[in-house]
């Protein structure tokens, strides 16, 4: 269309065509953005929203107050309190939230935060080495596995939640550290199922690399690991910050795995924990899951939005691809 | 794998790494020996088998020249093994068995407990008998047999041969009956013929048990069922019925049956009753043709929408193009479950922020009854899914319409197509080509969306007159994961969800090896040299 601007403009008719259809564009863009940002603006008027309860229409409700983000600080709570009465002459947790309208939201988010960085390393870690001998080496079965470790990740694997259960319970039996209820139990799973799309997506990055590089530098004299360390894997970069982000924010909403093996509720990660807090009368703790929902969501949402163009680029690379 | 120059340096380099290498797989199996000898000590024996299998893998890859390449992905490979290829087979294995509630534990351990249980006889040994109570409400038996002797018998200890003067036990009178009984007070014979709980109780450790039969006599409790190992059956001494083995239950030909039964293959039936059995058809054809739908309507919504909005904004001279498209990724930057979760608030039908504006804006009626009717249940579902969905879609058909080259549109505008002409006859096929799999791909993940059923609505609302808890927005998958895992009145069914879940495999394998040939991804493998 670009290329015809300078025609248009000639004629007013297309002109008012083109800026009617630019007002059409825009009024649709708003009620889109609308639809895709409601549930946030939503949830970000619930979490200052007193009452606690879903019910709520207006925007910024009535007597809005911060007293809900009261279990961001349980322990500076009070504190707080009653700085804001000295200095603004008004209690900003009016009613604090206590017993079962409470979690350690901080807990939750560190274990999140902590068990999605471990498993996306030691996962780049594996599927990086792994692609690069599925690209670079020829031997008997390469095809075969490729196709496998595909085809294995459609699975319907809910009911081998039961096997994993069995397995990590004995498991701890012997080697407590990796039990039930431990971090890196969960970890070892989930690098279990790390071997996957990720190894396509890397190995079609490697394909697109050069031999010759590898070529050259085996003549004089280096081996394929000097190779793979000190060529390869500065030149892997950009995929390798698509795949860890997408393997961070996958490992740090997940919640059907976590929720199996973690017990006791300090070791629950953030999502397992939103989820059992919200079972159950969670029309009533709407208040407090807000503010752990927002919180929990942001570091997410500012990866996304700071890291848009690579991860963007990286899914329609793989999209045109296939 | 390395290059040998023949030059000695070479070799040595090699010597070194080989050496490490060694060093290392000795380290490795130590571990591992170390590791089995403890798995197999506490008879975790599929955990020792599958270590063990890892530990053969690990050990030719690094052993087996030819192997050399894995060395790469060893330790992938292993965990790879362990966490996923496993519990597929475990899977697969559990639907060939009856393993669920009433079908936990093996043969032997049901054996076990099945020969364990007892029965008071109506004849046989016989005590004469003195109750005992302590202040705690704890009871002790003075039993006599017929040669005079007496036994003290305290539930959970073992019954003794007591004289008088031991363990507590104070003087005897004229029947031979101890006066007291240190903790504990006599009880007298009306006390103890109205005592409501002394028939119940159980003296004695387990397998030399007495109870109270009669207000005169205690008998000593014999084992109710005896085994017959050639006809593998039971036989009930009390009532004189045979149970047989059937499929893991011992079964009497009237149809009554001794629990617990014990897990054992079973064959097909998971399978035919999977197909056949009424209980299960009911709901069945109805989440089949949801769970197709489903993701029908779901791909193709998503699609349209992302599409639609990737043609509009396909312009790199609209303003703020940035922003808007920021803003409408949103919700593809919000972990699903607190979006499901903020979405099942918001469709809250008394509470929830949609019917209340509805009802403000269009009076007390127009409140959408989401979660409890079934069309609207699956319209939001649908809607959730939507709105989780599109932004993906946006972002691979910005990325795809970027890739048409724009002359074919000149060309087209040449011979004087229409807009939606060019769409028609450009972009949707040259499209499709590029994100035709990916789509395929969106329609297996939703297939098995089993997260945005289960934690918007758990698959509800119930469908009524069904036997399992189906409900009408359950998918397969849910439906699954509430046999395996909830069970509701029937007790949970490992084996019939298992089988259910192998089926399900070769539904989405299907549709995997569908998507392969359509973006000749199979080919591709082959080709790249």
């Amino acid at each position: 269309m670009s290329s015809f601007n300078g025609i248009k403009r000639l004629t007013t008719s297309i002109s008012f065509t083109k800026r009617f259809s630019l007002v059409i564009r825009f009024i649709l863009a708003l009620i889109l953005i609308f639809f895709s940002i409601f549930p946030v603006l939503w949830i970000i008027s619930s979490s200052i929203n007193p009452s606690n309860s879903l019910a709520s229409v207006k925007l910024i409700p009535d007597n809005w107050s911060l007293n809900n983000f009261y279990i961001l600080l349980p322990s500076q709570g009070a504190a707080i309190r009653e700085f804001s009465m000295n200095i603004l002459g008004r209690d900003i947790f009016p009613h604090v939230p206590e017993g079962k309208f409470i979690f350690p939201f901080w807990k939750w988010w560190w274990n999140s935060i902590k068990i999605a960085s471990i498993t996306t390393i030691l996962s780049l870690a594996i599927t990086t080495t792994a692609a690069f001998a599925f690209s670079r080496f020829r031997f008997k079965g390469r095809q075969t596995m490729l196709k496998s470790i595909l085809l294995i990740q459609v699975f319907p694997n809910l009911l081998a939640l039961i096997a994993i259960f069995l397995m990590i319970a004995e498991v701890g039996d012997i080697i407590p550290f990796f039990g039930l209820d431990t971090h890196a139990g969960l970890i070892l799973v989930y690098l279990g199922g790390s071997m996957g799309l990720n190894i396509w997506l890397l190995k079609g990055y490697l394909d697109t690399i050069p031999r010759d590089i590898d070529e050259s530098a085996m003549v004089d004299g280096a081996t394929s690991w000097q190779i793979f360390i000190s060529l390869i894997l500065p030149l892997l970069r950009p995929i390798l910050a698509v795949v860890g982000v997408l393997s961070f924010i996958g490992t740090y909403g997940d919640f059907v795995l976590a929720r199996i093996l973690l017990k006791t509720q300090e070791n629950y990660t953030l999502m397992v924990g939103l989820q059992i807090f919200t079972s159950g009368q969670f029309s009533l703790k709407w208040g407090p899951f807000s503010v752990g929902a927002l919180m929990g969501a942001l570091p997410i949402m500012i990866i996304y939005m700071t890291l848009q163009d690579q991860i963007v680029g990286g899914l329609t690379q793989g999209a045109v691809k296939g | 794998m390395t290059t040998t120059t023949s030059s000695e340096i070479s070799f040595l380099k090699n010597l070194q790494s080989g050496l490490f290498r060694f060093l290392g797989l000795l380290a490795f199996d130590v571990v591992i020996i170390w590791f089995l000898f403890n798995a197999f000590g506490m008879e975790f024996y599929s955990l020792g088998t599958v270590i063990s299998i890892v530990a053969v893998v690990v050990n030719s890859i690094y052993l087996v020249p030819k192997l050399a390449p894995l060395r790469w992905m060893a330790v992938g490979l292993a965990l790879m093994i362990i966490f996923v290829i496993y519990p597929i087979v475990f899977t697969v294995y559990v639907g060939f068995t009856n393993y669920g509630d009433g079908h936990l534990i093996n043969k032997e351990q049901a054996l076990e407990q099945i020969q364990k249980r007892t029965y008071l006889p109506e004849e046989g040994k016989a005590f004469s008998w003195t109750a005992y109570k302590s202040v705690n409400d704890e009871y002790a038996l003075w039993l006599r047999d017929e040669a005079g002797g007496g036994f003290l018998a305290i539930p959970g200890e073992e019954i003794v041969k007591v004289e008088s003067g031991t363990s507590g036990v104070g003087e005897l009178d004229a029947n031979g009956i101890p006066s007291s009984i240190e903790g504990y007070t006599r009880l007298n014979a009306i006390q103890a013929a109205t005592d409501q709980n002394l028939t119940e109780i159980m003296f004695g450790v387990e397998g030399e048990t007495v109870q109270v039969r009669s207000p005169s006599e205690a008998a000593e409790l014999v084992p109710l069922y005896e085994y017959d190992q050639i006809s593998d059956s039971f036989y009930d001494i009390e009532t004189g019925i045979t149970y047989k083995n059937i499929d893991g239950t011992y079964t009497a030909p009237f149809g009554e049956t001794i629990k617990p039964g014990f897990r054992t293959n079973i064959g097909w039936e998971n399978f035919v009753r999977f197909f056949t059995s009424p209980a299960l058809r009911g709901p069945l054809i109805r989440i089949l043709s949801w769970n197709f739908l489903f993701p029908t309507i779901s791909v193709l919504t998503t699609f349209f929408l992302g599409l639609a909005i990737a043609i509009m904004f396909d312009d790199p001279n609209f303003p703020l193009k940035k922003l808007i498209r920021t803003l409408m990724l949103v919700p593809y930057t919000i972990p699903g479950l607190i979006s499901i979760i903020i979405w099942r608030g918001m469709m809250n039908p008394e509470l929830g922020v949609i019917n209340r504006t509805l009802e403000q804006l269009f009076g007390a009626n127009a409140a959408v009854p989401w979660m409890t009717e079934a069309f609207w249940a699956q319209i939001a579902i649908l809607i959730v899914n939507l709105w989780l969905g599109y932004p993906y879609m946006m972002l691979i058909c910005s990325g795809a319409l970027q890739s048409i080259p724009s002359e074919l549109y000149e060309a087209a505008r040449v011979d004087g197509a229409s807009g939606w002409q060019q769409f028609r006859k450009i972009t949707l096929p040259l499209l499709l080509v590029a994100v035709g799999p990916l789509l395929i791909a969106s329609y297996i993940f939703n297939f098995n969306n089993f997260n945005l059923i289960y934690l918007f609505i758990q698959g509800g609302p119930p469908i009524a007159g069904a036997s399992t808890q189906a409900g009408h927005t359950d998918i397969l998958m849910s439906y699954v994961y509430k046999l395996a895992f909830e069970g509701g009145g029937r007790g949970v069914e490992y084996g019939l969800a298992s089988a259910m879940t192998v089926v399900l495999f070769f539904v989405v394998a299907a549709l995997t090896m569908f998507q392969f040939r359509f973006t000749n991804m199979w080919e591709e493998v082959s080709e790249n040299v």
